[in-house]
């Protein structure tokens, strides 16, 4: 659906040059939500105003269903970026024209008819629950709700694609849940694919099924969220995903004793449901604590993690590692005293 | 004192309520095209500049001297030098028709740049939403920039009427009709000191309604 090639930025100003963008390259999907993390200047938002042809990209193609975006100019650029909708994180709302005009403006920029209009604002009204705020001044509206009609209107063109640039970045985190479940309900029902870029973990493991991690302009790391999460490759990718302290291994690196051992075991879907750890413990001669560990949603699953302390003899540590391995769980060893 | 003396008082109305006629004509038409012709100035302005949603840095620079030239020109030289220019488009020099070259000439540079300056007040956040919806730059004006800056509008435009009746009595003064024609051939040359204080008080009740009117107009527009 949308192919990014090699996507390079330069930002002048007057004789300084500044590269935010290096080689980006990217698949996203039809019908996924596509996470893009990174600190603050890592070149998110750099690279969501060059996806939707707001900033001038050096070089590199934007390959939206096949048709490059960088090529098109005047009236062809103009209908190519219907099918693209932006989300902002300061909303970028009319603050004289009410809340129906508001989502309305892209259909009115459409020259569509007035009852199509109605009928299509009142809908998307009613999807993000401001039917009652119809004809509302932005400026009587929370944050939360300021930001329904910004996705509302994201919405309104019937675009293929919706980026969210740090869209929950602004808002309390009761107001974010709200809105990351409506954008989870709204991919969910219309199938439109999203493009979510966030400096939040939370953003990425709530809604999104893939994700990459940018740094300094580039992707250093991209895949499923999960994978990303229980297996990061890059030590950027690694701190995002520590945040939760779940999967943070290092306050376990201590001694122990011979015949113990120290493992952090990582579950993904369906086998964080299973009772693995009492099967451990009934089938094989071992003692077993945790030491640490939770289960959250991620990616559109549940991804877990376990710090256990497993003592017992070689053979019945082996044949438990064997066990859990045999099960779908992840067996990464932090600490073993043969070693 | 004449206090009741109805024939001081007829004459004396009469000669107020012209001047306020003709006052109030100038003042009117040269506001009316000068809002119309400095509006359409100030968004090519707006829109012209490097980085503007049309950029074209050569009709930008171009025009920005043009108005720089109009404001540094003296309103009472620019009369002067637009007695043919009067004389071609009214075909007349003098009177209140006459004067509605000048006002318009000197009102419009003005406007432009309040014009210009009000728009700059907008974020470029909302104008990239349009951009993004696939607006044209006609659509953009119409559509982003009257629309939200229409309070800030209303309220260069009363700073422009307002400065216009200066203008206008300034005007006067060469033989433009007008308040300040009456107050210099009457209140001045033939020391009619009360027709001058009348005056005075006119125009400052004039001044007054149109500020809070103008500010009462720009709060009914604000929604923000
Ligand atoms: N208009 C600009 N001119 C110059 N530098 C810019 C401009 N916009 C962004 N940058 C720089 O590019 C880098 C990436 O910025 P940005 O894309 O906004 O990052 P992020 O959204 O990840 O925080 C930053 O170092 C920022 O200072
Ligand atoms: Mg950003």
């Amino acid at each position: 659906m949308l192919s990014v090639r090699n996507l390079s930025k330069t930002y002048k100003n007057g004789a300084e040059r500044f590269q935010a963008l290096k080689n980006v390259s990217v698949d996203i999907e039809g019908g996924e939500i596509f996470g893009f993390i990174g600190l603050s200047g890592a070149g998110k938002t750099s690279l969501a105003r060059c996806i939707s042809m707001l900033e001038q990209s050096d070089g590199g193609e934007i390959l939206l269903d096949g048709v490059d975006m960088t090529k098109l100019t005047g009236q062809e650029l103009r209908d190519k970026r219907k099918k693209l909708g932006l989300v902002f994180q300061h909303f970028n709302l009319l603050m004289n024209a009410t809340v129906f005009d508001n989502i309305a403006f892209p259909l009115s920029i459409d020259k569509k008819s007035k009852p199509y209009i109605k009928d299509k604002v009142d809908g998307l009204l009613e999807l993000v629950g401001l039917t009652d705020k119809r004809d509302s001044y932005p400026s009587k509206l929370s944050g939360g709700q300021k930001q329904r009609v910004g996705i509302a209107r994201a919405l309104a063109a019937d675009p293929e694609l919706v980026i969210c640039d740090e869209a929950t970045s602004s808002l309390d985190p009761e107001t974010t849940r709200s809105i990351l479940e409506l954008i989870k309900r709204i991919n969910t029902k219309t199938g439109v694919t999203f493009i979510v870029i966030t400096h939040e973990m939370d953003v990425i493991k709530e809604l999104c099924s893939r994700v990459a991690v940018m740094e300094d302009g580039e992707i250093i790391e991209q895949g499923p969220v999960i994978d990303v999460l229980t297996r990061p490759k890059t030590d950027t990718a690694r701190r995002f995903f520590d945040k939760t302290g779940v999967y943070d291994t290092s306050a376990f690196i201590k001694e122990i004793k011979p015949g113990e051992i120290i493992v952090k075991a990582t579950f993904i879907g369906d086998s964080a449901l299973k009772p693995f750890i009492s099967d451990v413990i009934r089938s094989f001669d071992v003692n077993l604590s945790i030491l640490s560990g939770g289960i959250e949603p991620a990616g559109g699953t549940v991804v877990g993690a376990l710090i256990l302390k497993i003592s017992g003899s070689d053979g019945a540590l082996a044949s438990s590692m064997q066990y859990f391995k045999e099960n779908g769980v992840g067996i990464e060893v932090i600490n073993n005293a043969s070693l | 004192m004449q206090v009741f003396d109805l024939e001081y008082w007829s004459q004396t109305i009469g000669i107020l309520m012209r001047g306020t006629a003709d006052t109030l004509y100038m003042v009117g038409f040269a506001s009316l095209f000068a809002v119309i012709a400095g509006l359409v100035l100030g968004i090519l302005l707006y829109i012209t500049n490097p980085g503007g949603i049309r950029a074209m840095p050569v009709l930008n620079r171009v025009l920005g001297v043009i108005v720089n030239i109009g404001r540094s020109i003296p309103f009472v030289i620019l009369i002067i030098a637009v007695f043919p220019l009067s004389k071609f488009i009214v075909g007349t020099t003098i009177g209140s028709t006459a004067s509605i070259v000048p006002l318009t000439i000197s009102a419009i540079p003005f406007v432009a740049r309040l014009v210009e300056a009000t728009l700059n007040e907008l974020g470029f956040g909302i104008i990239e939403v349009a951009i993004s919806a696939g607006a044209t730059p006609m659509q953009i004006v119409f559509k982003v920039l009257l629309p939200e800056s229409a309070s800030g509008l209303v309220s260069a435009f009363t700073i422009t009427v307002i400065n216009i009746i200066g203008y206008s009595a300034m005007a006067g003064t060469i033989g433009g009709g007008g308040l300040g024609d009456t107050a210099i051939r009457l209140g001045y040359q033939r020391f009619r000191t009360d027709i001058m204080i009348y005056i005075i008080i006119i125009l400052v009740i004039l001044v007054q309604v149109i500020q809070l009117l103008g500010q009462y107009i720009a709060r009914k527009l604000d929604k923000r």
